[in-house]
């Protein structure tokens, strides 16, 4: 009896002996706090080893240029603030595999040498930003030259107030960087929320980017990425994308851009892509496009924008199906005669045909331009005819006999009802049999 | 000059015309209203009525008033009262007969429904409208003594407001396309109080962002105060101007 209590007491302490040495293996842990060994984040960080946990507890640190140079993990507890008070960037990560958890990191100046940043991450592969705040910086995370990252549930907000476009900095801002995961992110108050210059395979989901000076989400010649369940609201200029292919954006909210030169999506030279199940609503103007083709919008909801869509001819082969137009003040808009995109089984709450053999689908053909909506594009002071009565009556006439407006700009088979987009799959299923062949198949 | 207007506006009242277009005028509001899903669009509707009704309507009305009530102002004139005072009787009985119509029937629905700035400048501007072509039915009125002439020439004078006069405009902007026309249109607006009264209702509506620099430069001038006060001292002129030349062929006339 004796004997085994004692055994038990060898096995015991052996594993506990090798559990300790397993965690020295893994790596150890390095806490900072007031009256630790470390009292300095920085101090710590050089310290650490790879594989190691650095532990910040609650309070202030008044820290700047902390460089990560091995694989670590950097943690916050009880959120500590690292504040830069101005003096220049906070945290550089010039190593792989670390992970940047649970800070709050505050005011960075403008630098327009510099570029300061609260995170940047320089050349280095599989990083994980999470769960910070980050508080009045010129930059918020500047990712550059670097391979998949997870930026998810930060908090970046700036002070844009007053301030001109060229003294702020972006809040997350992603070059030359590959599969990129930016989640459930809040940004604000910077120049551009999300901005990304030549990103590959990436996904920019669930974010919320609202009150940006220029752009909600930025993005050029990052072909292969898909956004979706994003919030873009009161953004100076809205969203702008450019020069990409292969996008898919799904089920993202475009609100409330409103001003003179405010879009909702903006889109130059994108191609190939898909537009699905998107909400723009209040905007200016909803999707200005310029140079766009074989894009695909499908089950948009366009509610209550002064232009739903701007479509210049320089766009073509863009198909759009199942979309509803509801109170915009014009549905299209365009600059010239020529159409080669398709339109068919939209939602138009101006049509005013019929449907007699009760299909759902009106049997007149609706033109969604309005001979207004091209003179102003011509003649911009005619604004002041808006709403006239003689414009009114211009539209009309204008809509009977076609001669000014595009004749191939025609939605050959707007729906009756509003398109619901979840609950319609057999009205849809429906549609699609009848339907004729898409453009690109004809 | 009071008891004159009295008899005016107990004769308009007495042939129940008006009570027609206060009923009309209000059952028109409320079901804008209760239409349309905003009150915003509401009242965008509403401008778009309120501005072509009521100006016929006020036209028409004076015009016809005018003629049929020709015989007691002959009665007056041989009475020891100033034509002039006769004159404006006549015209603030009716003006402010309409008016009224417009405020019960446009008016209450907008407070209830819209309450704020810019259902204060819809109401406002249907006013002037009211006065404006009101006096413009009494300048058609005195012109001619022929009863079917002068309603001829103040339904031509509403077509023109409402209809031909933008259509000079379009033209015009669209001829001078390559011009900067900014403070031409601005000064074309001017010149109709219809289109005054529409863009000044509209630039207190959310749809000022989409008019584009023109939209902007409007702003910058009916957003303030002193803009606004002077787009209504053009709306003054434009009352005082068709009342003070037919009240001076009116004086001069032969009855």
């Amino acid at each position: 009896m004796k004997n085994l209590s004692k055994k038990i007491v060898v096995w015991t302490a052996c594993t506990l002996v090798l559990l300790l040495t397993s965690l020295q293996a893994v790596g150890g842990t390095l806490k900072v706090c007031t009256n630790c060994t470390y009292t300095s984040v920085k101090q710590a960080v050089s310290q650490a080893k790879a594989g190691d946990v650095v532990l910040v507890d609650g309070g202030v640190y008044l820290e700047s240029g902390i460089e990560i140079t091995q694989p670590i993990r950097l943690i916050g507890q009880n959120n500590p603030v690292i504040d830069s008070n101005n003096s220049g960037q906070i945290i550089t990560v010039l190593s792989d595999n670390v992970t940047i958890q649970g800070f709050t990191l505050q005011n960075v100046a403008t630098s327009y040498t510099r570029d300061d940043a609260a995170i940047r991450v320089r050349q280095q592969n599989n990083i994980q930003i999470l769960d910070n705040t980050i508080l009045k910086t010129y930059y918020g995370i500047y990712l550059q030259y670097s391979d998949g990252i997870v930026v998810k549930g930060n908090v970046v907000k700036g002070e844009n107030v007053g301030r001109t476009e060229s003294s702020l900095g972006n809040a997350i801002h992603v070059y030359y960087t590959d599969d990129v995961q930016i989640i459930g992110n809040e940004v604000q108050g910077h120049r551009d929320g999300i901005y990304l210059e030549t990103v590959k395979n990436s996904t920019v989901e669930r974010n919320l980017s609202h009150q940006n000076s220029r752009y909600g989400l930025h993005f050029m010649f990052s072909d292969g990425n898909a956004y979706t369940h994003n919030i873009f609201r009161k953004n100076g200029a809205g969203v702008a994308v450019m020069y990409t292919t292969n996008v898919r954006m799904e089920h993202n909210v475009f609100e409330d851009n409103w001003g003179a030169a405010s879009y909702g999506l903006l889109l130059k030279e994108i191609n190939n892509s898909v537009i699905y199940n998107n909400t723009f609503r209040r905007n200016t103007t909803g999707i200005h496009m310029e140079s766009s083709s074989r894009l695909d919008f499908r089950n948009n909801d366009f509610e209550r924008n002064g232009w739903a869509i701007k479509l210049m001819t320089t766009c073509i082969q863009d198909t759009f199906r199942l979309n509803n137009f509801t109170g915009n003040s014009f549905d299209i808009s365009t600059n010239g005669n020529a159409q080669h995109n398709y339109f068919e089984h939209n939602y138009w709450e101006k049509y005013s045909g019929y449907d007699l053999d009760k299909n759902g689908v009106g049997d007149v053909p609706y033109r969604p331009v309005s001979l207004y909506s091209m003179l102003i594009e011509r003649v911009p002071p005619s604004v002041m005819l808006m709403r006239s009565f003689m414009v009114d009556l211009l539209d009309n006439m204008e809509r009977v006999l076609p001669s000014i407006i595009p004749q191939n700009l025609v939605d050959e088979r707007p729906l009756m009802k509003k398109v619901n987009h979840d609950n319609n799959r057999e009205f849809v299923q429906v549609l699609r049999q009848t339907a004729s062949a898409p453009w690109r198949e004809r | 000059m009071n008891k004159i207007i009295k008899y005016v506006l107990y004769d308009i009242v007495r042939n129940k015309i008006i009570v027609a277009y206060t009923l009309f005028l209000l059952l028109l509001s409320i079901g804008v209203f209760n239409l349309g899903g905003s009150p915003d669009k509401g009242l965008l509707s509403l401008l778009n009525l309120v501005l072509l009704t009521v100006p016929l309507i006020s036209i028409v009305f004076g015009t016809t008033h005018f003629y049929n009530s020709y015989e007691f102002m002959e009665l007056l004139v041989s009475q020891p009262i100033r034509r002039s005072k006769i004159f404006m009787s006549e015209y603030l009985g009716v003006a402010l007969s309409l008016s009224a119509a417009f405020m019960i029937g446009v008016g209450i629905p907008v407070l209830l429904f819209a309450p704020g700035a810019t259902g204060l400048y819809l109401v406002l501007t249907g006013v002037f409208i009211t006065f404006i072509f009101v006096a413009l039915a009494f300048l058609a009125s005195v012109i001619t003594r022929d009863k079917a002439k002068g309603i001829g020439i103040a339904l031509l004078l509403w077509f023109y407001f409402a209809l031909i006069y933008d259509g000079i405009v379009l033209f015009i902007l669209y001829s001078f396309g390559d011009y900067p026309l900014e403070y031409a249109t601005l000064a074309l607006t001017a010149l109709n109080p219809v289109d005054l009264g529409r863009v000044m209702v509209l630039l207190n509506l959310d749809v000022s962002a989409m008019m584009g620099y023109t939209g902007a430069l409007y702003k910058s001038i009916f957003g303030s105060l002193w803009g606004i006060g002077l787009a209504f001292a053009v709306m003054v002129l434009w009352v005082l101007v068709p009342v003070l030349v037919s009240r001076r062929v009116f004086k001069r006339r032969d009855m």
